[in-house]
């Protein structure tokens, strides 16, 4: 089984009928007969309301079927499909998924906040039990009885209590043809508890191909008449708002490499060569005098700027009399918390393939949305939107919006440019020092209990700014500003999920401050969007009201937590770890190296995720290693548990990573982390153990399962930090020299 | 200027016409349509390109093509024909035992480190056959993994250095 191709080669022919203007007006439902010949042959998105734009069944009794999500090493593409084979009755191996393709596959938006099996999901599920029935009614026919003494094994439908003595299959039941079968979503499920697929531990469809090297990326692709480009840009974007706007271009700078041109539109700079590394040369070679931009805060000013900006304000939770409810309390704690710009940072970075043509145009893309790809390229090519066809390839892990529709763009201005294919691929430095950042963020949480441990007021001010709906090449190439999402409410805002909603608290305020995009560095959603930097502060918050207590923090936490999904998988981490009830920081050390152990919950916006962390300090030179980690999460039906399992650990590991080290360094001019060595991550000999715990809930919805335990990691970490050292570290990453620090501070 | 360079790749000569500075990985990825090694950072940091060069595992996006011709080069589609020289097995298997042993632990998450951690980790299964935990964290700390897949890569080491314990030589 595997990832199939509904198109034979980058030719003309996907050109012209990317164009649309062959077939106008053309219903895939409403012509008999016509509708799977005729399958990428128009603009899409096809007609969600038809069983056709979802699912294909073969004469030789296999499915493709087409849905909106796409890999992203997630192991999304099984997933789907286990949805899909258990609603058909198909086992895995004769069913597949088409490539993602705006002129193939159903619209169903961006595959992100780990959207994909909780939104794609039921829409997928719907449809292929609309496709079983409608089968089923023909089998019925064909068979003679009536459809509820029909079962189905592996694609074939026979009587029930008969055995093989009358059947058909599905193959022979459609062969190919049609379904004309109209979408109502009325179609009865089938229930949980008659699950084969749904639920198992089923093996990722995509690995054999990628561990032989056989399987298909992006950066795989090349075109008969191909160019390599590559970008020209300032090293490290500089302020969001400014863009980079070239003075001068010394076109003899690369005179003396064989083939290469610059190619420019509007402020945007490539490169084009017949030979890739001449690309790469001339992109280092070109001399280009940017214009100034305006100064950034660097991060030295950067906490103080945003604290003191004039910011939106919007109250995202609100419940009680916070002043009544500071009033009075046992224990009252408060504290401001640093959090740092991180980058997506694939580690291949990313690529396109481009063939613009007068006519129309093909581009191939890792992006995590085609067709808002599709939009956004419209706009770059001053095309109709339905001239252009966007295919989807992988590329490798991106974690929310990194420079994939930059390198889209770039190819295809080149390409139309030129009149020839051209393939981009970012470099390291483009990709490090022109991401979407994740957003630094600045909180102030306060909070107290009473004398029984109970809490009884918390207050989180968040201040951080948003994020871009545009991309750096669009910006550039039109010579418009870059635009932030929303300002104000409508931008990103505070999540209250991850800012104390786990417990019972009478009066609880959440209040986010929006600092405008202008002057700061680009942003954008980075896996589990700032959900790292609320537990963080608020989860060292709630640790600290444990310690006043003279209490264990898992306990302390317990008693105040009143949902039983909260308590699961609290619960579920601590008995992983073996969790000992103790006071934090009771058995302070001496030694060199001391040991800690902490406790955290956090989320993203559904779903449930604890953890446990070991870890181990060096007093002298102030490393941090984590040694053990335990993460339980509950995201209602885990439609594979192994695929939740690896994602649980790929969570913890990148937690381990942004909480330690990384940081996006910039100062008054630019971004200067522009490869591994300045923005370091953790690294193989450093990684901790995992213990992932999933806490199934068969009958309650899917939900989320990419992100939801990183916030209670670093919540974990942070926590057990205090407990080996006695010291609260309010900044991350946590650093050597910010643990150094710390602890001279206390001495 | 251009070159005509003879390499002998995954057992099978090839000659090339490229300028000499090309790194290697340019030549594997363009003139030979090769899937395995492939660019990360062009700057010997991640471990992206990696290759075997006479069994040890360089660089390629650092490496001058000029610098490998006549060595021989394997990259990871070459990896089951290596195994099955140095093991003297009458055929190449499907997949190399550690290619096999990452897909029975279902490691990779999107997999692009993988060629890499396949070279690297095959390097040291050809040296020692029977790595401590410390020496496999120590081998592999020069390669990157960017979606958190380090516990699984280091379990799957060890699967395969136990398999292959048992393959004849
Ligand atoms: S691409 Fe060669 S080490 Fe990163
Ligand atoms: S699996 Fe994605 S970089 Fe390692």
């Amino acid at each position: 089984m595997t990832v199939i191709s509904t198109d034979t080669g980058f030719s003309r022919r996907d050109m012209l009928k990317g164009g649309g203007a062959l077939i106008v007006g053309f219903n895939l439902a409403g012509i008999p007969g016509a509708a799977l010949a005729a399958r990428g042959d128009v603009a899409g998105p096809p007609d969600p309301n038809a069983i056709d734009t979802w699912i294909a069944v073969h004469a030789d009794n296999t499915a493709t079927v087409y849905f909106g999500k796409c890999e992203l090493g997630q192991g999304n593409t099984t997933g789907m499909l286990q949805i899909a084979a258990e609603e058909l009755d198909f086992s895995m191996s004769q069913i597949s998924a088409a490539r993602l393709d705006t002129n193939v596959t159903p619209n169903q938006g961006a595959t992100s906040s780990s959207s994909s099996i909780e939104r794609g999901g039921p829409q997928l599920r719907a449809a292929a039990a609309e496709a079983r029935r409608a089968l089923l009614q023909r089998a019925s026919l064909r068979l003679g009885v009536q459809i509820n003494s029909l079962v189905v094994n592996d694609g074939v439908v026979s009587v029930e209590g008969e055995g093989d003595f009358r059947s058909v299959k599905y193959g022979d039941l459609l062969g190919d043809k049609p379904f004309n079968v109209k979408f109502t979503g009325a179609a009865p499920l089938k229930p949980a508890n008659r699950y084969k697929l749904v639920g198992a531990r089923v093996a990722r469809v995509d690995l054999p191909g990628k561990m032989s090297g056989r399987y298909e990326l992006v950066h795989h692709l090349r075109a008969p008449g191909m160019l390599h480009g590559r970008v020209v840009l300032p090293r490290g974007q500089r302020a969001f708002g400014a863009g980079a706007k070239p003075l001068s271009i010394d076109e003899n700078s690369i005179k003396h490499i064989p083939t290469a041109r610059v190619i420019r539109k509007g402020d945007f700079v490539g490169v084009v060569a017949e030979q890739e590394w001449d690309a790469v040369k001339a992109a280092q070679a070109l001399k280009v005098t940017w214009q100034d931009a305006p100064e950034l805060p660097g991060n030295a000013n950067l906490f103080t700027q945003m604290r003191g900006q004039k910011t939106i304000d919007t109250v995202i939770a609100n419940r009680g009399d916070i002043a009544k409810g500071f009033a009075g309390t046992a224990h009252e704690r408060s504290s401001a918390y640093f959090c740092p710009y991180q980058g997506h940072l694939p580690f291949g970075p990313n690529c396109a393939l481009a063939d613009v043509r007068p006519d129309g145009a093909v581009v191939r893309s890792s992006t995590q949305d085609v067709y808002n790809a599709r939009a956004m390229l419209a706009r770059v090519l001053n095309m109709p939107a339905d001239k252009v066809r966007v295919q989807y390839y992988e590329g490798s892990g991106t974690f929310g919006r990194s420079c994939y529709e930059d390198a889209a763009q770039a190819a295809a201005i080149m390409s139309q440019a030129i009149g020839r294919p051209v393939r981009v691929q970012y470099m390291r430095w483009d990709e490090h020092g022109w991401d979407n950042y994740g957003p630094a963020h600045l909180a102030e949480v306060r909070a107290a209990v009473d004398a029984h441990g109970k809490l009884v007021a918390y207050e989180y001010h968040g201040w951080q700014h948003g994020w871009t709906v545009t991309s750096t090449i669009l910006d550039i190439a039109l010579q418009k500003p870059g635009v932030e999402r929303a300002s104000g409410s409508a931008s990103i805002t505070v999540n209250p999920m991850s800012t104390g909603s786990m417990y019972i608290v009478p009066n609880r305020r959440v209040i986010s401050h929006a600092v405008p995009m202008e002057g700061y560095l680009r942003g954008a959603a980075l896996r589990s969007p700032l959900d790292l930097s609320f537990a963080f502060a608020s989860e060292q918050t709630i640790d600290e009201l444990a310690y006043a207590l003279k209490m264990d923090p898992f306990e302390f936490r317990r008693r105040n937590i009143g949902d039983k999904r909260w308590l699961g998988v609290l619960e579920a981490a601590a008995n992983a770890a073996s969790w000992k009830p103790r006071v934090m920081a009771s058995s302070l050390s001496s030694d060199e190296v001391v040991r800690g152990r902490g406790i955290g919950l956090g989320t993203h916006h559904v779903s449930y995720g604890a953890a446990v962390a070991d870890i181990e300090v060096n007093r002298r030179t102030g490393a941090i290693v984590a040694t053990h980690l335990y993460g339980a999460l509950d995201c209602g039906l885990a439609v594979n548990p192994a695929l939740v399992e690896t994602q649980i650990i790929g969570q913890m590991i990148q937690s381990v990573s942004r909480v330690l080290k990384e940081e996006v360094l910039f100062d008054q001019r630019g971004v200067t982390s522009l490869d591994w060595n300045s923005y370091p991550v953790l690294r193989f000999a450093e990684h901790p153990a995992v213990t992932p715990i999933v806490v199934q809930r068969i009958d309650e919805p899917a939900t989320g399962a990419g992100e939801e335990v990183m916030g209670a990691t670093v919540a974990a970490i942070a926590n057990a930090f205090f407990d080996a050292t006695g010291v609260r570290l309010r900044q991350y990453p946590m650093t050597p020299e910010r643990v150094r620090a710390a602890l001279a501070a206390r001495t | 200027m251009t070159d005509s360079f003879k390499l002998k790749v995954n057992g099978r000569e090839q000659a090339v016409s490229v300028s000499p500075d090309t790194p290697l990985l340019y030549v594997l990825m363009n003139e030979l349509a090769l899937r395995g090694p492939r660019f990360g950072c062009g700057l010997a940091q991640c471990g992206s390109c990696s290759v075997l060069v006479d069994g040890v595992e360089v660089r390629a996006c650092v490496t001058p093509v000029s610098n490998v011709a006549g060595k021989a080069v394997t990259t990871l589609e070459g990896l089951p024909a290596l195994y099955a020289e140095q093991k003297r097995l009458p055929q190449p298997p499907a997949l190399h035992p550690l290619s096999q042993a990452f897909v029975d632990q279902q490691a990779p998450q999107c997999g692009y480190c993988f060629n890499g951690m396949t070279i690297k980790a095959a390097e040291l299964l050809a040296q020692n056959p029977k790595p401590t935990e410390a020496q496999i964290r120590s081998h592999m700390d020069g390669h990157i993994c960017r979606c958190g897949t380090y516990p699984l890569i280091l379990k799957a080491i060890q699967l395969a250095s136990i398999r292959m314990a048992g393959d004849v030589r």
